[in-house]
């Protein structure tokens, strides 16, 4: 009913293989575009685009990079954070370096230093697999983090050993920086995760993808089918990285404005995890969905004695969101263990049959 | 039909940025009240150490509420949001209370303070950040909005020298000093000052970093304060690292009365170590304890009358008594804001003027109700941190003992640095804004 796909034929091909294949779903993500791109940026306050919108797309997609590495090819890191702060650390020497070049350049290319890094320390996955690794890439946490702390090369030597961003313009428009305006930040962060999205899900979709998947499930088949192991995990890793990176540098850039190495400690690459394995391993809504659930869920919860007329204590309402967020979780990986983009399928499919389900 | 899904869609949507934008919208700040965010920690790791701080800011604060009915007749609004003592909680407080015209954040953590202060200038809110945060944001023709009062983690290093070699630092030759620090932008600053007098004048630096997720381990690094055996060890630690280090102290059985710290350990961290923390010296530059009549005014009005969320045997104590001293800056802020414009409801601006004027005199202090709570000092457009005088207080088991009289900053060591630190902040902040703010010179 909602979901009538009567007279919708597939004539070619690449009509067939289309990610979208239904036009109901291609409407919706237009109007999804369109929201973001145009509705909350005009209606949007401040609060909204930058404690909202902006970490919540920056989670996003740094939960699509890991989603990449341990959805997709089943290699499990815990080293997210460590090569978010490679990312935000390699922007930011750069722009020292180079202050005149657009900022956008050198977002892009701290993705590429951020995939060296990960490339270096995705070696080990060609030996060990799963819990084993998943301790490799602690130590990459552990190490790379230590550097932010210890190698004041990289922060220039400043005294209170935190990098700080300083303004930088595209088009004439401050997008970092004090001056630049929430909603100027939130159109550039939308638009490299709108774009860096894209790419993902036409990656994922094609032969790479398919050639981790066949990894994921089960490397030595896969390296008989003639999938070289060697190449197809390392690929995942710097791909993986490259996202990650971005996403890291964005955090810094165009989110905080100044970050310590303790922004990229350990607790934040469990919650990548989380975000990744609740909203769905292995896949590129789940990444988004996980992103608003981690993210955006503790947020509304806060919100939401004041909006009753409840007056608690700032630390009881803190305690109450953890409890509860803590709650849901559970609630959620016992009602889906697969995660939310699995029961958005689920619904999806009940839609379509409705109303005479088979 | 078909569209009745995507009809849905938007619908919820709607609903759903309705929920968000609401919050910033219900408790905005009314026509007559002076809203005052509070960023605080009573959660997490370091939630020890911010606890007291918060109630002793709430407290004062909501005891002139209720005494004195604001400041000048108008209300106070205090709004505690709590940060956790993380950067990207603080920077979500900071977006939350922007729109309901703060008069002054009050940030409680040097990362936090680094993200707010490019900030500060654009959205017109000062921020005091009270003897933590950059330390180079003590010169005000720089850092027109921040304020540091009253001593920066420099001066407090020199003072804590000053006092090691017996009130002068050339007597430190060939001694071997230890420095046991929380490994993050706070005890790193001291380090570059550390190094250079260890140069200048002959003694023997070791650096014992302390990693924030190795605040309750610190094990190693005692096991390399055994084979070293410094003569003194300067500690500038946070949270549950205090705790710990006396602990590990006591445990290594290292002298107490040569264990210095910067003014951030709370009487909770010394009791937790037993009998042998006693002689732990720390600095400070206020008086602990309860005998003046603001505190009794807080203790009668706020936390008798059940209005606080501090156990009445927590005011009073050296952190309480921190936050006191902080609220009490925020109060004659907005007290001289007042008197500067004649407006009775202030903003940002107007309270950036007033904490530029504070000049707390003794008689000031006892119109106060705090005479002898602390030693008289007054910012300037130029110096926003006063660089007061700080004394030695020690531990004897149950409370707190002043021990010196104040100890005056090295200033011919620390002025340089300063200077520096200011010109490199903004030589790599390109575009830093110049000074357009006009100076009062008395409110």
């Amino acid at each position: 009913m909602f979901y009538r796909e009567a007279g919708q034929f597939k004539t070619s091909y690449a009509a067939d293989m289309a990610i979208f294949p239904i036009r109901q779903d291609r409407i919706g993500l237009g109007l999804i575009l369109i929201g973001a791109f145009v509705v909350i940026p005009l209606a949007g306050n401040q609060f909204l685009l930058n404690s909202i919108m902006i970490p919540f797309l920056v989670f996003s997609l740094a939960a699509i990079g890991l989603n990449i590495l341990t959805g997709y090819t089943g290699l499990l890191s815990l080293g997210s954070a460590a090569f978010m702060g490679v990312g935000a650390y390699a922007c930011y020497k750069l722009s020292t370096f180079f202050p005149q070049v657009n900022i956008l350049v050198w977002i892009v290319a701290s993705g590429f230093v951020s995939s060296a890094v990960g490339v270096f320390f995705g070696l080990p996955s060609l030996r060990i697999k799963g819990f084993y690794l998943a301790v490799a890439t602690l130590a990459a946490q552990f190490f790379l983090q230590w550097c932010f702390a210890r190698v004041p090369w990289l922060y220039n030597d400043n005294t209170s050993g935190a990098i700080e961003v300083s303004t930088h313009t595209l088009f004439g428009l401050p997008v970092t920086g004090p001056n630049a305006t929430p909603a100027t930040r939130y159109l550039v962060v939308l638009t490299i995760v709108a774009a860096m999205a894209w790419l993902a899900s036409n990656i994922v979709h094609g032969r790479i993808g398919r050639m981790w998947m066949a990894v994921r499930d089960m490397d030595i088949a896969a390296q008989l089918m003639g999938i070289r192991l060697l190449r197809a995990k390392l690929l995942a890793f710097a791909v993986s990285s490259f996202y990650v990176g971005v996403a890291g540098a964005l955090m810094v850039f165009l989110w905080l404005g100044a970050a310590e190495p303790e922004a990229f400690n350990i607790n934040l690459s469990f919650l990548l995890l989380f975000m990744v394995i609740i909203g769905g391993l292995g896949s590129i809504v789940g990444a988004f969905l996980g992103a608003a659930l981690i993210h955006i869920l503790p947020i509304l919860l806060r919100a939401l004695p004041a909006l009753v007329g409840l007056n608690l204590g700032s630390a009881t309402i803190e305690q109450l969101t953890f409890m509860v967020t803590g709650a849901l979780i559970i609630f959620f990986l016992i009602v889906e263990p697969l995660g939310l983009a699995r029961l958005w399928r689920i619904g999806k499919q009940k839609l379509r049959v409705w109303p005479f389900p088979y | 039909m078909k569209n009745t899904r995507h009809a849905l869609k938007i619908l919820s949507g709607a609903v759903l940025a309705l929920a968000l934008a609401a919050p910033a919208v219900t408790p905005a700040a009314a026509e007559d009240s002076i809203y005052v965010p509070l960023f605080t920690y009573r959660t997490g790791p370091f939630g020890g150490s911010g606890t007291p701080i918060a109630d002793g800011m709430h407290d004062y604060l909501t005891m002139l509420n209720e005494r004195d009915g604001g400041i000048g007749g108008v209300k106070l609004i205090v709004d505690e949001c709590e940060t956790g003592y993380d950067t990207k909680r603080g920077v979500e407080c900071y977006d939350s209370v922007k729109s309901k015209n703060p008069v002054m954040v009050n940030p409680w953590s040097t990362g936090i303070t680094l993200s707010l202060i490019p900030k500060a200038s654009v959205d017109k809110i000062p921020i005091l950040s009270m003897a933590y945060g950059l330390s180079a944001s003590a010169k005000g023709e720089v850092f027109p909005w921040i304020f540091n009062p009253p001593a920066t983690y420099w001066d407090g290093l020199s003072q804590i020298l000053k006092y090691v070699g017996d009130g002068s630092l050339d007597n430190l030759k060939g001694k071997t000093i230890g420095y046991l620090y929380f490994d993050a932008g706070f005890g790193k600053e001291p380090i570059p000052l550390f190094q250079d007098l260890s140069k200048d004048l002959g003694f023997t630096l070791k650096l014992y970093p302390v990693a924030p997720a190795d605040m309750q381990n610190q094990s190693a690094k005692w096991l390399d304060v055994r084979r070293d055996k410094p003569d003194f060890l300067v500690m500038y630690g946070w949270g549950a690292m205090n705790a710990t280090a006396v602990k590990e102290a006591v445990k290594a059985g290292f002298p107490m009365d040569k264990f210095i710290s910067i003014w951030w350990p709370s009487e909770a961290d010394l009791v937790s170590a037993g009998d042998g923390a006693k002689g732990f010296k720390t600095l400070n530059w206020h008086a602990t304890g309860t005998a003046f009549p603001a505190l009794q005014d807080i203790q009668k009005r706020v936390v008798d009358a059940g209005k606080s969320l501090a156990p009445a045997s927590e005011v009073g104590q050296v952190l309480y008594n921190h936050g006191v001293y902080n609220s009490m800056l925020i109060a004659e802020g907005i007290a001289n804001a007042q008197k500067l414009t004649g407006k009775k409801v202030v903003t940002g601006e107007d309270v950036r003027r007033g904490l530029e004027t504070i000049d707390l005199d003794a008689a000031r202090f006892k119109a106060l109700g705090l005479e002898g709570f602390a030693a008289p000092f007054k910012l300037t457009c130029a110096d926003h941190n006063s660089h007061s005088g700080t004394f030695i207080q020690q531990w004897d088991g149950a409370k707190w003992v002043k021990i010196t009289d104040p100890i005056a900053p090295a200033m011919d060591k620390v002025q340089p640095l300063l200077d520096e630190a200011a010109k490199s902040y903004v030589e790599k902040n390109t575009g830093w804004p110049a000074r357009t703010e006009s100076c009062d010179s008395k409110s």
